[in-house]
């Protein structure tokens, strides 16, 4: 279009024998040679943040890698789970044949942080966010497109997954007395978990963005996830046994198990409950990642 | 066009920017000089909106930058050659830049051509040399076809051929009448590249003046004498009237003399020369003693101006000085 091509005869090229005055650049003399760019002028918004996003998402292998384990995973454990109960034959009756997904997706779930860190945070670690930044001075709305892009990739992974494998597993188990799953099941099983997954790596990706390193981020999520219920484990003292059922209760491994009803303890989060905690979680630290975006040097 | 005005940056005890007001124009190069850690690349990130100035004001043709709507379109930057993810290829790198600001994807395929890099577009950025990293990153710059130019060190770690490209580039740019500024930390790349001359030293404006004023003020031609009896040739030059000047290496210096009339002057008192030789003190020199000068003026707190260089303070550059800036220079 209009990008130079060098070498380009200068307007105001210097004559060898001219006084400086006279070889002087004219932008003085002449109304200021302001250049003027033939590219239309577009007002930019947050469907062009999103587009720029979906792109760069897309557009490294991590991304793949991160999604590749995470369905190999939750497809693989839960089909191997569904196998091996269905050649054991035990009694399952009353039991929800969804619920041998959970260790497949907890597991999975690690990939699902990795993804969510790396979508900030390795910005900040190859020097790419200042370029980001500098394309999209509105530093809430690259968090809200980051936010948006990721959310909605991990949700329809992980429905996609968990209703795949529950499916195989509905089938599998067929015989075996266990219950047919009911709506609710299903809801809570596929879109339920889909949502809670994906707000853990929203969660991530805020992390991300806070601590601005990914394998410290990593580390703080995977410790989220496990650490309550390590801990827990380890207080024998009665106590502290309070602390410790809350410990379990709203640990991460727990709060996923009540989308399939077998929470390992009888109080605590149940129904959706674990969906609003979470919600509510991700909302606050959305609102001081934004907060500290605005106020911190890139 | 970009106006500082008052513009300070402090980290903690330390300030990297202190104060700086000055104007880039449109229509030239205009050179960031300073030695390294003289705030130079905090000051570019301050422009663009990525670092929160302490203090002051910078503006974009009258605008803030997080005011553009389209900043791509305004002001293309080139700040280091890693401000890209090595895993993504040149061509998605440039698409996910181009979509953020509305840019048209051909655009894409242009700014990879003009840079040289259609070839290698589907391959990953960190499998890029240096040179081609810093390629990539104009073609980053170039994308929105913007009217303000930035490059921070952009030659750095760059072939011959690489530097002449950009050599010509910056000034091609600037011929079209757009605003080209470009740091650097090297006075011989920006005595070929720039029409105007911006000095950074400790974060503050040493110097704010045109090439040609900064070469005519500070390129010293004085005459080198070495001789077995220097206080004969001493006395024999006070005779004439001429001041020398003992060099460190014991050499005498005289500034702005002729070598024939000293050679004849000698040779008359009878006074055997070893060396009898025209100098010109280079930019580089000049640079170091004006940065060199800034340090030691803040070192001790003397009266202002005390050990201030010549006329190339920021004040002594007044508006009406600024009318005859000459651009002959680069004729060498």
């Amino acid at each position: 279009m209009s990008t130079p091509q060098p070498p380009m005869p200068q307007q105001a090229a210097p004559q060898p024998s001219m006084p400086p005055q006279q070889a002087a650049p004219n932008w003085q003399a002449a109304p200021a040679p302001s250049y003027t760019s033939p590219i239309p002028i577009v007002r930019t918004h947050l469907g062009h943040a999103l587009s720029s996003e979906w792109t760069k998402i897309r557009s490294v292998r991590s991304t793949m890698w991160t999604l590749g384990v995470f369905v190999l995973l939750v497809v693989g454990i839960g089909l191997a789970a569904g196998a091996a109960v269905s050649s054991s034959s035990p009694d399952l009756s009353g039991e929800n044949p969804l619920s041998l997904g959970f260790f497949g997706l907890l597991l999975g779930s690690m990939c699902i942080i990795t993804l969510g860190v790396l979508t900030t945070a390795s910005e900040y670690g190859t020097g790419m966010i200042r370029t980001t930044m500098t394309a999209c001075p509105s530093r809430g709305r690259v968090l809200a497109a980051k936010a948006i892009v990721f959310f909605v990739v991990a949700f329809v992974i992980t429905v996609v997954s968990a209703a795949f494998v529950g499916f195989a597993q509905v089938a599998m188990l067929d015989g075996t007395g266990a219950d047919e799953p009911t709506g609710d099941d299903w809801l809570k099983g596929t879109v339920g978990i889909g949502l809670y997954i994906a707000l853990l790596g929203l969660l991530s990706l805020i992390v991300g963005s806070l601590v601005r390193h990914s394998a410290g981020a990593i580390t703080i999520m995977i410790g989220t996830v496990l650490a309550p219920l390590v801990i827990a484990m380890f207080m024998f003292s009665e106590s502290l046994s309070d602390l410790r059922d809350a410990l379990f209760e709203y640990s991460i491994p727990n709060q996923l198990s009540v989308f399939y009803d077998n929470s390992l303890s009888r109080s605590g989060p149940s129904g959706w409950d674990p969906l609003w905690i979470i919600l509510g979680v991700t909302a606050v630290a959305f609102v001081a990642a934004y907060a500290l975006l605005e106020k911190r040097d890139v | 066009m970009i106006e500082l005005e008052g513009l300070t940056k402090r980290y903690g005890e330390k300030l990297a920017v202190n104060r700086l007001t000055f104007t880039v124009r449109p229509g030239m190069v205009t050179g960031f000089l300073g030695p390294n850690g003289a705030g130079k690349s905090t000051t570019m990130r301050m422009m663009l909106g990525l670092d929160r100035p302490t203090a002051g004001d910078v503006r974009i043709d009258g605008q803030h930058y997080d005011g553009l709507r389209d900043p791509l379109k305004y002001i293309g930057a080139l700040l280091d050659a890693k401000g890209m993810h090595g895993g993504r290829s040149a061509f998605n790198h440039l698409l996910c830049l181009a979509q953020s600001n509305g840019i048209p994807k051909s655009r894409v395929h242009e700014v990879l051509d003009t840079v040289g890099l259609t070839a290698v577009a589907r391959k990953k950025a960190k499998g890029f040399s240096l040179g081609m990293g810093q390629r990539l990153g104009i073609a980053g710059a170039l994308l929105g076809d913007p009217r303000i130019l930035m490059f921070d060190e952009p030659v750095n770690g760059l072939d011959p051929e690489g530097i002449h490209w950009i050599r010509t580039l910056m000034k091609s740019l600037a011929a079209q009448g757009r605003t080209v500024f470009v740091s650097s930390h090297l006075m011989s790349e920006m005595a070929l590249t720039a029409d105007h001359l911006v000095v950074i030293g400790q974060g503050r404006l040493l110097a704010d003046t045109s090439m040609a004023d900064f070469i005519r003020q500070n390129s010293r031609s004085y005459v080198r004498i070495r001789s077995p009896q220097p206080e004969q040739l001493l006395d024999a030059l006070s005779g004439a009237g001429i001041i020398a000047v003992r060099a460190v290496d014991g050499a005498l210096e005289v500034d702005g003399g002729k070598p024939e009339h000293i050679g004849e002057l000698a040779a008359q008192h009878q006074v055997a020369l070893h060396e009898l030789s025209p100098q010109q003190a280079s930019l580089e020199e000049a640079f170091m003693r004006l940065t060199a000068e800034s340090v030691e003026y803040h070192a001790h707190s003397g009266p202002p101006g005390a050990g201030r260089p010549d006329a190339v303070t920021p004040d002594a550059v007044t508006p009406a000085s600024r009318q005859g800036w000459g651009s002959d220079w680069k004729k060498g």
